[in-house]
């Protein structure tokens, strides 16, 4: 080897740093997940997990943490969006990657970009201001009694931060399906229409529900822009018109208030745990499927 | 002439083939469903028009120059005047160190993963995985994390505390978008480099950061804006202040938890200053938006290959 001393021992040094800085970010789960789960543990001395995520009786100051209204809160919330979102989203990407032309496609994309760099307080703030009383005008006319603020309301907001997300994976997907199977099925005599519908949606089909999987995912985690319209009163939704209080929204609400009793920071901290395990899971099943779907 | 007007004949001709059969129902199906897409384009569209509408409405109607040149002061979201320029000055702040700290490591990762562990598949496949895992991770967790990383480290909320759970927030997001285009680097780049006698780190810093400098820059970009707009992850770390921040363990209130805050307070004219300062928050956004993209097409030709 011909280096100069100088230059071995600056690559050296660089290459340590390197090594560094990657097992630093690679350590950031496992730190995420411990860390919650030490702050938590306070809670587990005195509740078995059956009855923290079961019970629905939530009295943090007499010592009774039931999750169960926040998590079916979620869900519900989470629910709604992908239900709005996601035949939006499957519609729209096929419009995009197969028929727009591609003035049309830009503008498309270019709407999505500037949806997926608006702010999540952003989105809160024009959810206070247009679909609240939106929401709530239509309950009026099915003779329900709501100010507007319901799961509802935080399931349109939310399907919309979404979209992007969603979008932008399935057009990915759509992209990357060969090009010679449209162009085997046109030739059979296939109009497009029957090209879509039974050889690209067939071939797309995993990477679709994995798009819906990662998106339920990120839509169960926002947490601004929901906890501004969702109403936030304890209590398991019964309708669409009902307020709901989603687990990241109680995170956000309560630390500044209950932050400095210690059973009430880790029932939080617990909360935290429970999104992340979810995120994780989610994810990792996903990313899991996907790769086994590329082997094959 | 002869040749473009017969290349034309023969579109047509293809244009008419691809045309749906015109029978009945496979007909229908097929308007049915296209129509169904364009209006989710549409939906789409018209959702963005909206939101950015509304928005400039309420912000442009409510929006003075003095709330830019005065601090909160005591008593703002009691109605008593003020204006958000500390609030503007620390989101400032907050997101530009949290952006620089998470380059160094994120570039530093991006780096290790492409040019050092090329050649390990089995542990560039674990690193990429985990990497997804984090990615996904919402905003409010770092807060979580970052509030019991505080108590932890005994640090009081602070400028300091936000920048370190800023950091790790983004960190994720910058290192994939990097690593997003260190992947299409060529590898004979790096064979070319290699043999020339060229250590791997300089291979890394020298050629790399040069080749993919325009991507870098949007990454930078991209986890500039996430920083700059995220309140969930800051809201209990940094405290809350109403005064300019003037050191790293001063409280400071940032842009997005003002905006929180105002429209959540029960004055009328505090709620207007909410809406204009969630106008100002979206025109950052949108400017930073268009700068990367600028950038990332004007520099695109000063990479190497």
């Amino acid at each position: 080897m011909n280096i100069s001393s100088h230059r071995r021992t600056r690559d050296r040094v660089v290459t340590v740093l390197t090594y560094a800085a990657m097992v630093f970010v690679l350590l950031l789960p496992f730190a995420l997940f411990v860390g919650l789960a030490v702050k938590s543990d306070l809670l587990f001395r005195e509740h078995s997990l059956g009855d923290l995520l079961f019970s629905s009786v939530w009295r943090p100051s007499s010592g009774e943490f039931g999750f169960k209204p926040f998590i079916v809160g979620s869900v519900y919330v989470t629910l709604l969006a992908m239900l709005i979102s996601c035949p939006i989203c499957l519609l729209s990407a096929i419009h995009i990657t197969q028929y727009a032309p591609t003035r049309v496609a830009k503008v498309v994309t270019t709407a999505i970009d500037i949806l997926a760099g608006i702010p999540s307080v952003v989105y809160g703030v024009w959810g206070m201001v247009g679909v609240v009383p939106f929401v709530g005008k239509i309950a009026g006319w099915c003779g329900i009694q709501s100010n507007g603020y319901s799961i509802l309301a935080g399931g349109i907001v939310l399907s919309i931060m979404v979209v992007p997300f969603i979008l932008n994976i399935l057009m990915e997907i759509y992209r990357t399906i060969p090009r010679e199977l449209t162009e085997v099925s046109l030739s059979l005599g296939a109009t497009r229409w029957e090209t879509i519908r039974d050889v690209l949606n067939r071939k797309a089909l995993p990477g679709i529900l994995a798009a819906f999987g990662f998106g339920f995912a990120r839509a169960f985690g926002e947490t601004m822009a929901v906890l501004m319209v969702v109403g936030n009163v304890v209590k398991i939704p019964e309708g669409l018109f009902d307020p709901g209080y989603p687990l990241p929204a109680l995170i956000a609400n309560s630390f500044g208030e209950l932050g400095s009793i210690p059973e009430i920071e880790s029932a939080l901290m617990f909360a935290a745990l429970i999104l992340l395990v979810v995120v994780l899971i989610f994810n990792a099943t996903l990313r899991w499927l996907i790769i086994k779907a590329e082997r094959y | 002439m002869m040749e473009e007007k017969k290349l034309s004949d023969i579109r047509a001709m293809v244009k008419s083939h691809e045309r749906p059969a015109r029978t009945g129902r496979k007909l229908g199906e097929e308007v049915f469903f296209r129509s169904l897409m364009n209006i989710a384009s549409v939906l789409i569209v018209g959702v963005m028009g909206i939101i950015l509408l509304s928005i400039f409405y309420k912000g442009v109607s409510t929006f003075s120059w003095s709330m830019l040149l005065e601090d909160m002061g005591s008593g703002f979201y009691l109605n008593r005047g003020g204006g958000i320029k500390n609030a503007i000055i620390g989101s400032l702040y907050l997101s530009l160190s949290a952006t620089l700290l998470a380059l160094l490591v994120g570039l530093a990762c991006a780096l290790c993963m492409n040019v050092y562990l090329v050649r390990h598949r089995r542990i560039l496949n674990a690193a990429r995985f985990l990497l997804d895992l984090i990615w996904g991770v919402p905003s409010i967790i770092y807060g979580a994390f970052g509030f019991s990383l505080m108590v932890f480290f005994g640090i009081k909320t602070s400028l300091l505390a936000g920048i370190i759970t800023v950091t790790l927030f983004i960190l994720p997001i910058m290192i994939r978008a990097i690593d997003e285009v260190m992947k299409t680097v060529p590898a004979g780049l790096s064979e070319s480099v290699l043999s020339m006698g060229s250590t791997r780190s300089e291979l890394s810093y020298k050629v790399y950061l040069r080749q993919c400098f325009p991507g870098i820059v949007t990454a930078v970009l991209l986890a500039f804006g996430r920083a700059i707009g995220d309140a969930a992850s800051v809201l209990y770390v940094t405290g809350e202040s109403a005064r300019t921040p003037t050191s790293l363990m001063d409280n400071v209130t940032t842009l997005p938890v003002a905006i929180y805050n105002q429209i959540n307070s029960p004055h009328a004219a505090t709620q207007d200053k909410a809406y204009a300062s969630a106008f100002i928050l979206t025109l950052v956004i949108l400017a930073i938006s268009l700068l990367s993209r600028y950038i990332s097409k004007r520099y695109q030709k000063y990479r190497i290959y």
